[in-house]
């Protein structure tokens, strides 16, 4: 990551983005486009090419894609329209992929990114375009099964994606994938796209090079690479970090300046954690492409322009000054909230209407709510504590009935037990537990579970949460936090 | 005006074999000559139009004068499995089965 220190050159990165947009149904048919159906059970004439299917607009899908090309802060084209992009591929039953050309809906836009913790500067990246396209199906090719065929399902076939490309504006792998954080969330907070890489709703390429100042003044510049086959933002940083590498190697070794050759795509491995090469990229010109005669023009009226964005919400950055003002809290605080998603916000905002005061509903969700979201996994929607339950607790605490920290006892017990705050209340017998026995328990816990004594021992302190269910279910008086310290304090005491 | 023969395009054998490898079309030899000889006589044909002179002319990006068709994002119902796939030339039941591809999707 520090590669720039280390060396001296520049990394040059653009990256190239797709998005799945959250319509319910295809681009241009009305075929649903449910994730992990059985195959080529979402097809019909239309996404399959069948001869006498034309294609019909999805309003939504072009609804959402102006949604993030006016969030993006792209110039809105006036006159939009659809091209053909010719190539054979059996998971494109037509044979060309109805994209846009020439005439993109949106171009000229830019997003920021900052790191809170100031690891780089405060990056401006352009976006060179967004537009509108069909996704392909999927071909599976099963090589231990040893048969000659691949299998085409194509129930992704027509999905509507949103392509984002952005100028070669980044300047580090780290960088890359702050930045993608930040398009993330915001397609996100506009319920553009959930964004979902397990799913493949949303894909990056990069294109990498870098720029090396010679001697005599001059840039060398080394061959641009396209990396494909990142599944997670991690592992575009883990391969931008090894592409800058290799090229920083294959410069000295060769001196190979752009131009020198066909620009090169490399696939990223990502358990070898290297990039391999991939057959060279097609000239555009060879996708043939021409204006899709089945669709006619798309005119979009500044009227329009003004009524999606009036009624777009705030993004991410805004989102996090605004909340910041709105409940007098710490821009960190409100940092952490923001980047934890809309509904983890909605979340926040209902407990601190609830509880009449920012700063202790911020403590309760950074210190309690969001430390056992982390540990349970799982979503805030599913989260079995809701806000009313918390500010009951933390009402209770303000009313004197018991102090902070047994009310975040209280809090681990909603947790634990599913029960409500005044059931737990009432049944709690939490200081009956006399400590002996609760060292006995706790040893008890320790000689059963070696894993958990492994990973706490290992430093990772959150794994002795797995303790206390068992705990519970050995002694229902017992004190989730005693057990919890306790229990770390005798691993730690372990040889 | 250009003159006829400044505009009569050049098409070459290598042409010719780049857009059949990019069709997926095997020619033999004897097809690559006479394509590059009738394909030569269409783009000239064709070639005639670029003596007019469109400065001042709209690009055109569709033929019909309609704009804005589209419809609403509401699910209609898709074919049945074994429906989608009956036309084709061979299938599993599930998927198509074409000839291996290997490496990852074209993936838009």
């Amino acid at each position: 990551m520090s590669a720039e220190t280390q060396h001296p050159f520049t990394t040059v990165i653009g990256l190239e983005v797709h998005v799945q947009l959250q319509t319910k149904t295809k681009l241009f048919c009305g075929c649903i486009t449910t994730f992990g159906s059985p195959p080529n059970t979402q097809v019909c004439p239309t996404c399959l090419g069948l001869p006498g299917s034309l294609p019909v607009m999805n309003r939504r899908a072009f609804d959402l894609s102006l949604r993030a090309a006016l969030a993006l802060n792209c110039k809105i084209a006036l006159f939009t329209k659809w091209d053909r992009k010719n190539y054979f591929y059996p998971d494109l039953p037509k044979g060309y992929q109805i994209s846009q050309f020439d005439l993109p809906f949106s171009y000229e836009g830019h997003l920021e990114v900052c790191d809170p913790k100031g690891a780089f500067e405060p990056r401006t990246v352009r976006i060179t375009r967004v537009h509108l396209e069909e996704d392909a199906g999927k071909s599976m090719h099963d090589e231990t099964a040893g048969t000659a065929d691949s299998r085409i399902d194509l129930n992704r076939t027509g999905t509507p994606l949103c392509e984002i490309v952005t100028e070669p504006d980044l300047r580090s792998a780290e960088e890359a994938r702050a930045w993608l954080n930040e398009l993330k969330l915001l397609l996100v907070y506009l319920g553009v796209s959930d964004c979902n890489m397990q799913e493949g709703s949303l894909r990056v390429d990069a294109n990498v090079n870098l720029h090396i100042p010679q001697e005599d003044g001059r840039l060398a510049k080394t061959p641009i690479v396209e990396i494909k086959n990142m599944n997670s933002f991690r592992s575009v940083e883990r391969a931008l970090v090894y592409e800058t590498e290799r090229q920083w190697g294959e410069w000295q070794a060769t001196k190979a300046e752009i131009g020198s050759m066909p620009k090169q795509t490399r696939g990223w491995d990502d358990s070898a954690g290297v990039t391999r090469g991939q057959r060279h990229k097609e000239e555009s010109s060879d996708y043939r492409y021409f204006p899709e005669p089945d669709l006619v023009p798309v005119t979009v009226t500044e009227e329009q322009v003004t009524t999606i964005r009036s009624s777009m919400g705030e993004p991410p950055a805004v989102l996090r000054k605004t909340l910041a003002d709105r409940w007098k809290i710490p821009a960190n605080d409100a940092g952490v909230l923001v980047n934890q998603g809309p509904e983890l916000v909605r979340y926040f905002e209902d407990l601190a209407t609830r509880v009449g005061e920012g700063k202790v509903a911020s403590n309760w969700m950074q210190q309690d709510v969001l430390r056992t979201l982390n540990e349970r996994g799982g979503n805030i929607t599913d989260f079995p504590v809701r806000p009313e339950a918390v500010a009951d607790i933390i009402a209770r605490v303000q009313k004197g009935d018991f102090d902070t920290s047994r009310g975040r006892e209280i809090f681990a017990s909603v947790v634990e037990k599913g029960a409500s705050v005044a059931e737990v209340v009432a049944g709690m017998g939490i200081a009956a537990v006399d400590d002996s026995d609760l060292r006995a328990l706790c040893e008890e816990l320790i000689a059963e579970n070696p894993k958990i004594v492994a990973d706490v021992k290992g430093g990772k302190e959150q794994a002795a949460g797995g303790l206390i269910g068992q705990a519970k279910r050995k002694n229902p008086n017992v004190n989730p936090g005693k057990v919890r310290a306790l229990a770390i304090e005798l691993i730690r005491a372990l040889p | 005006m250009p003159t006829h023969d400044d505009t009569e395009p050049k098409l070459t054998r290598e042409d010719v074999i780049k857009v059949a490898m990019l069709a997926r079309l095997a020619l033999s030899e004897n097809e690559v000559t006479s394509l590059t000889q009738e394909l030569t006589k269409i783009v000239g044909f064709v070639s005639q139009l670029s003596e007019i002179d469109t400065s001042d002319v709209e690009p055109l990006a569709h033929p019909l004068d309609s704009q804005n068709v589209f419809r609403e994002d509401e699910p209609a119902t898709s074919l049945k499995t074994a429906d989608a796939l009956r036309s084709a030339p061979r299938h599993d039941g599930e998927c198509f089965l074409v000839p291996a591809v290997l490496g990852e999707s074209s993936s838009a």
